[in-house]
């Protein structure tokens, strides 16, 4: 299991980082989206994998972390979640604007001179 | 009205000030202290000792008679309101600088009173020189405020607490630490750069751009005695030591000389008195650098005397420009005929300022030439004192001649902008006043500031109070004789000077090339200009890759050199424990379809938009069926909902997007640079991408150590009331950082509306894309049909299935938000998904059609989930628990059941609503835009019409 989600953590970084220092305003667009992927991912596996463990706490027996999942990094990924899907938004729109605005969509504002 | 409110403050502090008179006179030290940081011990300490209180007293004192004048002053054309209250402002940092308690705090108002400064030397933004005044002083003062806020951090840790009692009461191991001397000479670039001591004086002749209330106030009476004030405050702490002597007492005399001798040679009178403040505060700063006790003494008399009779010549200056409109020595002449009483009162002032006797100035005068005959340091620099102050007097003399006798004497002038005449009697008010006391104080000290002084001083010294006598008559002594050289000699000088004045150059001889000014501009231009293209040009880059490009690596090496340091390697993994039991073939394929997107994705980006989005969806999704997996079902849930929002805002984007032209490099001829920048970055990216997953292999092979997660987990009942943690976690334990989150949220969704509404799109997509207009054209062509009928025909079946969910989903967001607390769901899931039941109706049937019959209005949405939030949490002060104190306790309803009624749910409510709002507010405004831009044929539109928001 770890190994399977380190090899998709390590994809998605890569692609995602390709992605990020290509030219294209699209390109970096949908790589920050795979980069999130891999740091929500990241963030989630802090907590160890468990399949099978128990979600839900049952009211009156104190949890403990032998059965249970671990909440904190959940907690923590599902506000990254949502907060990645507001900066996507963002950045699409600065992106359009940027392209009305400049004529091009290369990430200067103006096609590079090489 | 400004200025009434103004001077009503002002008195109202004299007066609260007054009342201080008894505790004062016991010599007792009041304090109120209000507990900030008390951990690290800063705390708001307000500190009212004898010599505080005779600054507060002189700070609220002066302020009313300013404002009083001011009031005549200020011409109702200006901005007066302003004025009033960054001078009000102003005296509230003067006498917090005063008050304070706290050494760190009196830093602070410190810096706050060159920040007011600033503004009101600005105050005629309009005039070129005000605004170079303004920025020369906050320049010099700042700096100088940074530095001594340094020195105070090295005090602060020399004595073990910034307490102004204990700072004073540790003298003695101050003085004997090593880092005495860094600590005295950044404290005193703090001090004498504040009371323009050379050689930081240039700026102050440069603040007389002020208005003349500003430079009676602040550059005369106030706020450059707080340099002084500050050395005679840390007196007792740092001072009778050898760098002391040597940097306070060389500093002062050299100031003490220069402003003398320069202020001879001005032309303005306000630059006149400028100068000759100076010189005055160098004598303060000598008095103290002295080292003696009878010096602060001196010292303090001296600040209380120079204020009175300074300020009243600032006003007799503004008085005659205000009346002449001009302050010009050359042009001014023989005034006293047309103002007799203001001229007398400023002839008594600057005798008070020369040292006539029976006048204040006298006073503190001849204790300062008392003082200098007493030899301190056995040096050539002490034995040349005597001598020195007498030259230096006798300039001040001559100077305060010439302010007489060439203003007020002489012909008649001519040629002036106004005729000369009284001004109002209230502006004269407070000169007569201050004058009034230069005469009382002049006369029968003992009667008037006798009982003020010792109680300043005694504040100062302590038990080390001297023997000192404040009679007019001493007899026969050096000090008189030194007195009686300097009057005549002045009288010479003047004299003789008068003729080279006459010929009206500006500037005093042989230094009138030397101008701190010059070298504070040369200065100004190398560091803020010159350095800086330097740097630029150096290291900086307008384009965003060489920047990413540099970051990434950065973190890359950052990454790998911690590891590689501590001898971590490929071959420390420890692969045989990899458990194949566990091993998942489903599992391992649905990651590998990921990975193939997310490759897929990252290779078609730039040409096939609508294909690599399709295949970032793939990688979100196997993201997504990880999180079910592997016993996430919030994560999955919230991931699943997102996934789908943000393709339909990508989708909505796309729209926008131009086509890309084909490859530039059309025979596959690639240049070679740009080859080798591709290979470089694959690898970077390859190697970034290795990094991360041996990491994170490492970690997730290693045992879990105990975390907070516990303490979560078993207090998500109990204290929480819910038992879905992760959603307790979010409402409840760390309910301020979702705030802050949905916050962030909110003011984005706004931001993305606010640029959008002056969304220019790029002019090769404001065309209708071709489907549309295939479409359009075929509609067009046949005459029994509408325009718009194909779409609308084909989008009928998704278009009522959609419309049947609309309640469907709404119904599953509020489940998903009503079983949030217990069951995976919660206010973000829930948000999203209502968002969705929103954008499914625009989708299907258009913009128009659904605005028709649905007002949705997102910013209200956004605005009651944050106030919803927010007032869940003050709620929580009403019951004297911190803010976000959540409570709860189950509730049977009917039909629904038993639900759990925490206040966490109203929180939650707020989540939800906000999220609803930034959602569509976004979307919407996306999906707005294709309604107003394309240009449709002229048949009508009918409804239902189709743009279906793409």
């Amino acid at each position: 299991m770890e190994i399977i989600i380190a090899a998709a953590i390590g994809v998605l970084t890569g692609s995602g980082l390709w992605l990020l220092l290509r030219p294209r305003t699209f390109q970096v667009i949908i790589g920050l989206s795979l980069l999130s992927y891999a740091a929500n991912l990241f963030i989630f596996s802090m907590g160890r994998l468990r399949s099978n463990a128990v979600p839900i706490i049952e009211p009156d027996t104190p949890g403990n972390l032998a059965t249970l999942t671990d909440p904190l990094p959940q907690a923590l990924v599902l506000t990254a979640i949502v907060i990645s899907f507001a900066m996507t938004a963002l950045f699409l729109v600065v992106l359009l604007a940027s392209r009305g605005l400049t004529g091009t969509d290369h990430v200067d504002g103006r096609e590079s001179d090489l | 009205m400004a200025g009434i409110i103004t001077g009503v403050v002002a008195l109202a502090c004299t007066i609260v000030v007054t009342t201080f008179y008894a505790p004062m006179s016991q010599g007792k030290v009041v304090n109120a202290t209000v507990e900030w940081l008390p951990s690290i011990g800063l705390n708001f300490i307000v500190r009212l000792d004898g010599f505080s209180w005779i600054m507060a007293g002189l700070v609220a004192l002066i302020g009313f008679l300013v404002v009083v004048y001011a009031r005549y002053y200020m011409s109702p054309e200006d901005p007066v309101p302003r004025f009033f209250s960054f001078f009000l402002a102003f005296m509230g940092a003067m006498l917090g600088v005063v008050l304070s308690g706290n050494l760190i705090q009196m830093v602070f108002f410190w810096e706050l009173t060159s920040l007011f400064s600033f503004l009101l030397i600005g105050y005629w933004s309009h005039n070129p020189g005000a605004r170079e005044g303004a920025r020369m002083a906050l320049t010099v003062t700042g700096i100088g405020g940074l530095c001594l806020l340094a020195g105070i951090l090295v005090l602060g840790h020399i004595v073990g607490s910034y307490d102004l009692d204990q700072v004073l009461a540790s003298g003695e191991i101050i003085r004997s630490h090593a880092l005495y001397r860094p600590a005295l000479v950044l404290i005193l670039i703090g001090a004498l750069t504040k009371s323009a001591q050379f050689p930081f004086h240039f700026w102050l002749p440069h603040a007389m751009a002020a208005p003349t209330p500003v430079s009676a106030y602040l550059h005369s009476a106030t706020m450059v005695k707080v340099g002084v004030f500050l050395l005679a405050r840390l007196w007792p702490a740092l001072a009778g030591t050898e760098p002391w002597f040597w940097i306070v007492g060389g500093a002062g005399m050299a100031t003490l000389l220069l402003g003398a001798y320069v202020a001879n040679f001005q032309q303005d009178l306000k630059g006149l008195l400028a100068y000759s403040t100076i010189s005055h505060l160098g004598l303060i700063t000598l008095m103290l650098g002295l080292g003696s006790p009878l010096g602060v003494v001196a010292a303090v008399f001296h600040l209380l005397n120079h204020a009175t009779f300074k300020c009243s010549l600032f006003m007799a200056a503004g008085i005659i420009d205000h009346e002449t409109g001009s302050r010009d020595i050359r042009r001014l002449s023989g005034l006293a005929r047309y103002m007799p009483i203001t001229a007398t009162l400023a002839m008594v002032a600057s005798a008070a300022m020369a040292g006539v006797p029976l006048l204040n100035g006298f006073l503190s005068k001849e204790m300062f030439f008392a003082e200098t005959i007493v030899e301190h340091v056995d040096s050539l620099f002490d034995g040349a004192l005597p001598f020195l102050a007498t030259v230096a007097s006798m300039f001040s003399v001559a100077y305060s001649l010439r302010f007489i006798l060439g203003v007020f004497f002489g012909p008649a002038p001519v040629g002036l902008p106004r005729t000369p005449h009284e001004p109002p009697h209230w502006m004269r008010f407070p000169m007569e006043f201050l004058v009034l006391l230069c005469l009382l104080v002049g006369i029968i000290p003992g009667l008037t500031i006798g009982p003020f002084l010792h109680i300043a001083v005694s504040a100062i010294l302590g038990g080390d109070t001297p023997y000192y006598s404040l009679a007019v008559w001493h007899g026969l002594n050096y000090p008189l004789l030194m007195s009686i050289v300097a009057m005549v000699g002045g009288v010479l000088v003047y004299l003789l000077l008068r003729g080279y004045l006459a010929q009206g150059q500006e500037g005093p001889p042989l230094l009138r090339r030397l101008k701190g000014q010059r070298i504070f501009e040369r200065i100004m231009v190398t560091v803020s200009w010159k350095w800086a293209r330097q740097l630029e040009s150096l290291l900086g880059t307008r384009r965003l890759q060489p920047q990413l490009r540099l970051l990434v690596v950065l973190a890359l090496v950052a990454g790998i050199f911690p590891l590689y340091m501590e001898g971590f390697g490929p071959r420390r993994l420890s692969f045989e424990k990899i458990d194949w039991h566990g091993f998942d073939t489903a599992f391992a394929l649905m990651w590998l379809v990921g990975m193939s997107c997310a490759i897929g994705a990252a290779y078609q980006a730039k040409y096939h938009r609508l294909a690599a989005l399709a295949m970032l969806g793939g990688a979100g999704l196997s993201t997504c069926i990880t999180f079910v997996w592997l016993s996430a079902p919030d994560l999955a849930l919230t991931q699943l909902l997102v996934e789908i929002v943000t393709t339909v805002l990508l989708l909505l984007g796309l729209r926008w997007m131009p086509k890309r032209v084909a490859d530039v490099y059309p025979d596959g001829a690639v240049p070679l640079k740009v080859l080798a920048r591709r290979t470089w970055d694959l690898l970077v990216a390859i190697a970034a991408g290795l990094g991360i997953a041996m990491l994170s292999y490492a970690i997730m092979t290693r045992q879990l150590p105990e975390t907070i997660s516990s303490y979560f987990l078993e207090n998500a009942y109990t204290g929480g009331g819910g038992t879905n943690v992760v959603n307790v976690i979010l409402v409840d334990f760390r309910g301020f950082d979702t705030l802050g989150e949905i916050t962030v949220l909110a003011i984005v969704a706004l931001t993305v509306f606010a640029l959008l509404r002056r969304f220019r799109p790029a002019p090769e997509s404001m065309a209708m894309p071709e489907q549309q207009r295939v479409q359009f054209a075929y509609d067009d062509a046949h005459p029994d049909r509408n325009i718009g009928q194909t779409v609308a025909e084909y989008m009928e079946i998704p278009r009522l299935i959609m419309l049947w969910f609309f309640p469907v989903v709404g119904v599953f967001a509020v489940y998903l938000l009503m079983r949030g607390h217990d069951l995976p769901g919660g206010g973000f899931a829930a948000g999203v998904a209502m968002s969705i039941s929103f954008i499914l109706q625009y989708m299907a049937s258009g913009t128009r059609w659904v605005e028709d019959r649905l007002r949705i209005l997102p910013v209200r949405w956004i605005g009651i989930g944050l106030l919803a939030a927010t007032f869940t949490g003050l709620g929580s002060w009403l019951f004297g628990y911190p803010f976000l104190t959540s409570s709860f306790q189950y509730v049977e309803l009917p039909v629904i059941g038993k639900i759990p009624m925490a206040s966490a749910l109203l929180f939650d409510l707020g989540v939800y609503s906000l999220v609803v709002g930034a959602t569509v507010l976004m979307l919407i405004a996306i999906a707005h835009q294709s309604i107003r831009t394309p240009k449709l044929p002229r048949k009508a539109f009918s409804a239902p019409s189709s743009t279906g928001g793409q």
